[in-house]
């Protein structure tokens, strides 16, 4: 039977998730418009975001320089994949630069898997967000709130790099026609390791984020990337307001459907982009012409 | 590589398969390793089919991997069925079915999009598998208990029940497989799917329904999926639920790139590299769980360095070995060659398809009132054109005056914003580029759009299919020597274009002026009635143009053509009528004479808003 409190704490669910999973789908998706090179290593950067501020954590006790460095700390690894590696694959086929993506994310789990065991690891929410929330109608876990304002001021922040910077517009410029904007003698490369390291920090930061409401695997990543590709099919590739959106409608479908069963979960989030793709080929909010 | 001597690639498969169980145990391989193997590799054969020929990236093959495994365990352990062989071909045919459905969804899109909605619908299967279907799939503990085959011959029973003996009926299969595999390959459907990867654009252009051939090669992978997905239940005794999982499609990516793609073999040598050091690797060196990390940084390596994997770098090796010595033999032949091409006759003209309505004399092509807007921009506004059946005509403009547009809305690639076309009293508008190409109509690019990692010859087969054989025919296990009349066509268009000399030569050597011949040899060997030719002079030297003029006056025997150039001595030398083409108008029309002497025309090109000169 469906409770009304049940359902409203899984559409709290929801937005919670839905907003982690627009962060980091913003993060793919820039990096995807912009260099067009589909990272299939984000996934990685998302578990590799939540260890490092878990290692952080485990020195400092501190919540907020865990997420400080388990932030920078993919970023730096973002720009150092992106020069030693990618830059090589912007001239090659997509196919390759799916392989090789494909092959880091694979050695960035293994590695941490190396390291930590693939035993569970657990950070505890900050002592400010501790505890539970009365709503009014309900508690509810005060954390889980917290993400949602946490991930919002994210947004906002990558909304006002993309949106009111020069580098923003530089961007924005090159996911619409990236050969002009190299001609106009801007140095899309620089741009480029720049965006990869910001796209990445996106989904490092998500993964400190959600670090305390669930525990820490090494394979955590893996279905955060496969819902992440269902976001941006939905809210069309290179979108930023596309990658919100589908973020959230991503989010609460996997949430209010779990409610009923879990199992169907997937199932659900693949019947609605399914109807996307055949109504919308482009997405939500995609642009035609960009493949 | 494929094709010198027929059923030499077969026979050496075969003995490679009755060889295996002598060798491979002496190497620290036990059969059942060696039956993982052929297992992969089988799956593998389908795969490569769709990634490495066809260029469609899939990492959801699980999903068909895991439909077929858990159809014919299903029907072998629940349901009492007692034949593994026709359990497995109906898992294979169950597979091949979800198969088609599931492309027609995830080939909507091409590129990156396919690749990602490949990964969600193989993770619904993992999920579908474990919850709505765990009753019959049992869930997470999978189905035990998958009876291995045995034939009742009458007089004797022959039981495959494990090891070496389970071998023989797996790498049967497996021949099977590659025999199968091979014909698909070398059929014209293969030679379709390998233009699919090298330029879909002009795949679809010189009139092949490109979508149907990419849903063809999805089902072809998806069937051999299935087909391997029952093998593993059979040789594990147990259908295990992990088939379904990412990581398993995800192991096939990764070893077919290893072993190579596009060579069908690639991923028996990388399933064998894989399984190997996986034993290795745990085994002797003690690695334990470092194993995969190892492997997969093998594979990033690989990836970079190495495009065609094992297979791929062992056949650069020996084409390096080999290789210097043709080159040297060929080059002198070909001076030869050269200074007999000068006295040779012309080769006869090319016959155009045969007219559907003879009785049709009206113009061959009719636009009436053409417009294409871009937003704000107009291109092309208000066009009425009309061209005669055999006549000659140039387009010439300003860079800028909407020449292409115009060429690319007759030809159907883009759709006019408004106005109508009609071709020998057929409307056309609104058609696709491949149904307009076979109804006889079709155009040589501006820039080359040729399939520039297949030879000339092979780019002219693909051309000539089209017309022989329609936009779709699935004759996946004829030979392409049994298509009637494509040698013929091929060698003649070979020759009209003047490349016979090169016709086994790939199209990333040849010279500027010969990708140019053989860009108008594709649009020539689908037999147009109507040709279009976009600037088919351009960026050739004087002498490649004289050629290239002559070239063209014999090809314009019995068919129409319209030609758009910049190089008006050369056009007006060739055409009997001009068009004139200014800011997306037309300016004027009339004999080459006319259109010299007109003022508007001299205004258009030296004075007026554009200040340009022509070239």
């Amino acid at each position: 039977m469906i409770s009304w409190p049940n359902l409203v704490s899984q559409l709290f669910n929801g937005l919670a998730l839905g907003a982690l999973l627009a962060l980091i789908s913003s993060g793919l998706t820039i990096i995807y418009g912009t260099l067009g090179v589909l990272n299939l290593a984000h996934g990685a950067m998302f578990m590799i975001g939540g260890y490092a501020g878990f290692v952080a954590y485990q020195y400092t006790e501190s919540f907020v320089l865990a997420v400080i460095a388990g932030s920078l700390f993919v970023m730096l690894l973002g720009v150092l994949m992106e020069r030693v590696i990618i830059r090589h694959f912007y001239h090659r086929p997509h196919e390759d630069q799916l392989l090789v993506t494909f092959g880091l994310g694979i050695c960035f789990v293994e590695l941490v898997r190396l390291i930590f065991s693939s035993q569970s690891q657990l950070v505890p929410p900050p002592a400010l967000f501790q505890g539970i929330t009365n709503l009014g109608f309900m508690f509810y876990p005060t954390y889980r709130l917290a993400v949602v304002g946490i991930v919002a001021v994210a947004l906002g922040a990558l909304f006002i790099i993309l949106y009111r910077t020069r580098l923003g517009m530089i961007v924005r410029a090159g996911i619409e026609d990236s050969v002009m904007v190299d001609s106009l003698g801007i140095n899309v490369y620089r741009v480029f390791m720049v965006v990869f390291g910001i796209g990445a920090m996106a989904a490092g930061f998500a993964g400190i984020i959600n670090a305390p409401v669930v525990s820490l695997t090494p394979g955590i990543g893996d279905d955060i990337l496969v819902q992440t590709f269902v976001v941006v099919v939905i809210g069309g590739v290179g979108s930023f307001p596309g990658a919100i959106l589908g973020g959230l409608i991503a989010g609460e479908i996997i949430s209010v459907t779990s409610m009923f069963n879990p199992g169907y979960a997937y199932v659900m989030l693949f019947a609605v982009m399914t109807l996307v793709l055949v109504v919308r080929p482009h997405g939500l909010l995609g642009v035609q012409g960009r493949e | 590589m494929l094709k010198q001597r027929p059923f030499l690639i077969e026979t050496l498969t075969a003995i490679g398969l009755i060889v295996a169980p002598f060798v491979l145990p002496h190497l620290g391989f036990a059969p059942n390793t060696v039956n993982r193997i052929l297992v992969w590799g089988l799956f593998g054969l389908g795969f490569d089919i769709l990634f490495g020929f066809t260029g469609l990236l899939s990492f959801g093959q699980s999903a068909f991997y895991g439909t077929g495994g858990f159809v014919a365990a299903y029907l072998l352990t629940r349901a009492g069925f007692g034949n593994v062989l026709g359990a497995l071909i109906i898992g294979m045919i169950a597979a091949a079915a979800t198969g088609y459905l599931v492309g027609l969804i995830a080939l909507r899109r091409t590129g990156i999009y396919f690749a990602m909605i490949t990964v969600a619908i193989a993770q619904v299967f993992f999920f579908v598998e474990f919850n709505p279907l765990s009753d019959f799939t049992g869930g997470e503990n999978g189905l035990p208990g998958v009876p291995t085959p045995s034939f009742n011959l009458g007089f004797t029973t022959i039981h495959f029940s494990n090891g070496w003996s389970l071998y023989q009926f797996i790498a049967l299969c497996y021949l099977v497989g590659v025999i199968i595999a091979l014909r698909i390959v070398r059929s014209p459907v293969g030679a379709i799917l390998s233009a699919i990867r090298d330029n879909p654009l002009r795949a679809t252009a010189v009139g092949h329904n490109i979508h149907g051939y990419k849903l063809t090669a999805f089902v072809i992978a998806a069937a051999y999926a299935g087909f391997a997905g029952g093998l593993l239940g059979v040789l594990q005794a147990f259908m295990p639920p992990d088939a379904f999982t990412f990581e398993t499609s995800g192991q096939l990516v990764m070893q077919t790139a290893i072993g190579g793609r596009g060579t069908l073999f690639g991923p028996l040598v990388g399933a064998a590299v894989w399984l190997f050091l996986q034993d290795f690797l745990q085994a002797a060196l003690g690695l334990g769980a470092a194993w995969k990390l190892v492997l997969g940084v093998v594979f990033v390596l690989l990836v970079c360095f190495l495009r065609g994997g094992i297979v791929g770098g062992i056949a650069d090796l020996y084409r390096l070995a080999s290789g210097k010595r043709k080159r040297t033999e060929a080059e002198t032949e070909q001076e030869a060659a050269d200074a007999a091409a000068t006295q040779q006759p012309a080769p006869a003209p090319m016959q155009a398809k045969e007219v559907e309505h003879p009785a049709y004399s009206g113009p061959i092509l009719k636009a009436t009132s053409l417009t294409k807007r871009y937003g704000g921009l107009v291109a092309n506004s208000d066009i009425d054109f009309s061209v005669n059946q055999g006549e000659l005509r140039g387009i010439i403009g300003p860079n800028g005056a909407g020449k292409s547009t115009f060429f690319k809305m007759l030809t159907c690639e883009i759709a006019p914003t408004s106005g109508r076309i009609v071709f020998e009293g057929r409307d056309i508008t609104g058609l696709k580029v491949t149904e307009v190409c076979q109804l006889g109509l079709t155009k040589s690019y501006q820039v080359n759009q040729l399939f520039t990692g297949l030879t000339v010859r092979q780019n002219l087969t693909i051309a000539a299919l089209a017309e022989l054989r329609g936009k779709f025919r699935l004759d996946l296990f004829r030979k392409l020597s049994g298509v009637k009349g494509l040698t013929e066509q091929v060698e003649h268009t070979l020759a009209l274009v003047n490349l016979t000399r090169r016709a086994d030569t790939p199209v990333s050597e040849l010279a500027y002026g010969e990708k140019r011949r053989l860009e108008i040899g594709l649009a020539l060997a689908t037999s147009p009635r109507l040709l279009l030719l976009d600037e088919p002079l351009a960026g050739m030297s004087p002498r490649e143009r004289v050629e290239t003029v002559k070239l063209l006056k014999s090809i314009a025997r019995g068919r129409t053509m319209i030609i758009i150039d910049h190089d008006m001595d050369s056009l007006f030398e060739l055409v009997e009528r001009v068009t004139v083409l200014q800011e997306g108008r037309v300016l004027v029309s009339g004999t080459p004479e006319e259109i010299k002497t007109n003022a508007a025309v001299q205004e258009a090109y030296l004075g007026g808003v554009h200040g340009e000169i022509a070239a």
